[in-house]
């Protein structure tokens, strides 16, 4: 008896009615909360705080858009921008580099699971890790790259030491990892592919790149889509092999912007927060455009669904 | 019979002093104290002397925390805000200059009054002072100089230059035996303000140096122009190393102990390490960087570490205690030993402890420095400053060509920063 009257008063209870809208929210609320807290508002904070000159310390000055000025007149502030740049477009090469290296990992050889996960390997390790052993590769002194390049008579090269080659020689390290990570959002997109249009292509006599280039990449869309995602957020916020390689040097060749900025707010000689705001502004908006392109285009591909 | 009446009469001035410690002040209430001696040794030093003083004032709840020295640069701009420790480490001059200008850090010129502080730490007074107060005390200081191989000098037939023209004389015969003069890594930029440092304070001497890095002289100068100069001659010579802008000062230390190249440019920690690689004492030895202008008088770089107070912190006169404890000329000795910090103690009541560095070292600073004593580079310029010009200065050592570029940016630099 009492049961029924309890399952009553629950059944007409207000939350018993919406239950079925509320319950994703509830799930949500948590991950909403944080996102609001650690990622919304302080997107806002750094906006404000870039019209300010503040020292970590003492009273915040507001100083309007004098940071901005600054950096229109700031050498290093290019430099970091074109090496942005730089790593944007090399950074590429990871998407076709993982692609092959799946199409070549595709295969039923006996031990291929073990290949694998060494292709994998560099993913896993820290970047730190990566940074340090392209360090020691690259030392114009005593690294390998030197011996080699001695071997075939080549003069040795100061790779991290000039201004010319270092931005190269830093994405080159990370091509390692990156390559190793669309490999592996390849290798899963090739479990996806269908065999029967394989077959199909067999039947009208496709094989080699035709088959390769009609038939398999564009089943592959979607992992080309989340590859060239990583890719493009990987290269506009490297940040941690330019510490552990150069420090930004020599002179400073070698920054990028998430570099920059934290060279001037939070390193030992900076403590411009600021100004590492406003930089911190710029490269929020370059990333925008670039989440929005993408925005755009899923919508875009639902759309046409 | 002698020996034994000196050391029981020691015997008994230890004790005196001891047992004054423990029933005269003995303190009582808190003592939290924060440091970056994150190094196993000063680490060790440091622990040991506040269980010393701890075991003076047993009824005093002392609490130690070691911060990782790199992490602690950043973290002391939140501590001293909020959750203020009683006393922490710090660097002298314009190092402390931050935390003085925001009111955080505690005016202890009381301390520095009378005999006992004022004039026992007389020589690191300046370093201390800001506004004509003392804002801490320093507990050790070391020389910076030219650390060389003495056998190679000794193969050559070179004798340590005294000056400018001796010094390119030397460097020329060690280049034509197909070795580098000195060995410098400039990856973290600081080894280069170093030898600007040197070269500047002998080219111009001391009071234009410190003009310069407080804002007073341009860079664009001829004057700062001839420092320069004087500078390129060694790079045209081939004195430095090749690729030094890829490797740490750590890393630069293979290329000496290996006798590929024969000096460095150095503070005194350098001793330690070239000592671990296998340098006996009489492969290396120690010459104060040579005369370039006659008539400057020369001046020393001799960066200072030291003890504040936050001006936030509860205990303030337990710490100020403590402060006067590190400084007196027994700890100071102690601390400062060969086994402990090895460095010079900064008490002029302190003795030096037997080690042919430190004693060159000392003799060096308190005889033959007429012209003052600066901190380092970027101890002495504001942090922003000593960035751009430092970088530049690596810039320089290698591309010499791009110097009037360099010159021109560092004016506008300093325009900034000195005008806020």
């Amino acid at each position: 008896m009492a049961y029924t009257i309890d399952a009553q008063t629950r059944r007409s209870s207000w939350w018993h009615k919406n239950q079925q809208q509320l319950t994703p929210w509830l799930f949500l609320a948590p991950g909403i909360l944080f996102f609001l807290f650690y990622v919304i508002f302080p997107i806002f904070q750094s906006f404000n705080l870039s019209l300010y000159e503040w020292d970590g310390l003492g009273q915040a000055e507001f100083v309007g858009l004098y940071n901005y000025e600054e950096l229109y007149w700031d050498d290093a502030f290019y430099t970091s921008l074109k090496n942005n740049v730089i790593w944007l477009l090399l950074y590429l090469a990871a998407i076709p580099a993982g692609l092959f290296i799946a199409l070549f990992l595709n295969q039923t050889v006996t031990g291929i699971r073990l290949y694998k996960s060494l292709f994998f390997f560099p993913f896993v390790i820290s970047q730190v890790v990566v940074g340090l052993v392209f360090t020691w590769f690259y030392d114009p002194t005593f690294g390998i790259l030197n011996v080699l390049l001695g071997s075939v008579g080549i003069p040795p090269i100061n790779v991290l030491g000039d201004e010319d080659y270092v931005t190269i020689g830093i994405i080159v390290a990370g091509l390692w990892p990156q390559t190793a990570y669309c490999m592996i959002l390849y290798l899963t997109g090739l479990n996806a592919v269908d065999p029967e249009q394989i077959e199909a292509g067999r039947l009208d006599g496709a094989k080699g790149w035709r088959m390769l280039w009609y038939i398999i990449i564009p089943q592959l869309r979607p992992a080309t889509f989340i590859a060239f995602v990583v890719t493009i957020i990987g290269a506009l916020r490297s940040f941690d092999l330019i510490s552990i390689m150069t420090n930004g040097g020599p002179f400073g060749a070698s920054r990028v912007l998430s570099f920059y900025m934290f060279e001037v707010a939070l390193s030992e000689y900076g403590f411009r927060m600021g100004y590492g705001a406003a930089i911190a502004v710029v490269l929020f908006l370059i990333m925008l455009a670039f989440i929005a392109y993408f925005l755009w285009s899923i919508y875009k591909e639902e759309k046409a669904r | 019979m002698r020996s034994m009446l000196k050391t029981s009469a020691a015997a008994l001035a230890i004790l005196a002093t001891a047992t004054s410690g423990a029933f005269a002040d003995g303190l009582t209430g808190d003592l939290k104290i924060f440091l970056d001696t994150s190094n196993p040794a000063p680490r060790a030093t440091m622990e040991k002397m506040i269980a010393d003083f701890q075991a003076q004032n047993p009824d005093l709840n002392i609490e130690t925390t070691v911060i990782d020295r790199e992490a602690y640069k950043t973290q002391i701009r939140n501590f001293l805000t909020a959750n203020a420790p009683d006393v922490n480490t710090w660097y002298a001059a314009n190092r402390m200059r931050p935390y003085v200008a925001a009111g955080l850090f505690e005016d202890v010129s009381d301390l520095w009054e009378g005999t006992e502080i004022g004039e026992n730490l007389a020589s690191t007074k300046g370093a201390m002072t800001i506004d004509g107060k003392q804002w801490g005390v320093p507990y050790t200081y070391y020389q910076w100089g030219v650390y060389y191989r003495k056998d190679i000098f000794d193969e050559l037939g070179l004798t340590e230059p005294a000056t400018w023209a001796e010094e390119k004389a030397n460097c020329q015969k060690i280049i034509d035996a197909g070795k580098k003069c000195y060995t410098i890594g400039t990856k973290f930029l600081w080894t280069a303000g170093g030898w600007f440092d040197y070269l500047n304070m002998r080219t111009n001497g001391f009071d234009f140096h410190m003009d310069l890095l407080t804002g007073k002289e341009k860079w664009d100068s001829e004057k700062v122009r001839a420092t320069f100069a004087n500078w390129r001659e060694l790079i045209d010579m081939g004195a430095f190393i090749d690729n030094h802008q890829t490797y740490s000062w750590q890393e630069a230390l293979p290329f000496m102990v290996k006798g590929d190249a024969a000096a460095y440019l150095m503070g005194n920690f350098a001793v330690a390490p070239l000592r671990d690689a296998g340098l006996s004492d009489d492969q290396l030895d120690f010459y104060q960087f040579v005369e370039i202008t006659p008539g400057v008088e020369k001046a020393e770089d001799a960066p200072t570490d030291t003890f504040h107070i936050p001006a936030n912190a509860t205990n303030k006169e337990n710490a100020r205690e403590f402060l006067k404890y590190v400084v007196s000329a027994d700890v100071q000795t102690w601390i400062n030993d060969g086994k402990n910090l090895g460095q010079l103690p900064v008490n002029a009541k302190s003795s030096v402890d037997k080690d042919k560095f430190l004693e060159q070292g000392f003799e060096m600073l308190s005889t033959n420095s007429p012209g003052g004593v600066a901190q380092f580079f970027d101890r002495d310029a504001p942090a922003e400053m000593a960035k751009v010009a430092m970088e530049g200065m690596q810039e320089f050592m290698v591309k010499p060509d791009n110097l009037d570029k360099i010159l021109a940016r560092l004016d506008r630099s300093a325009k900034r920063i000195y005008d806020n």
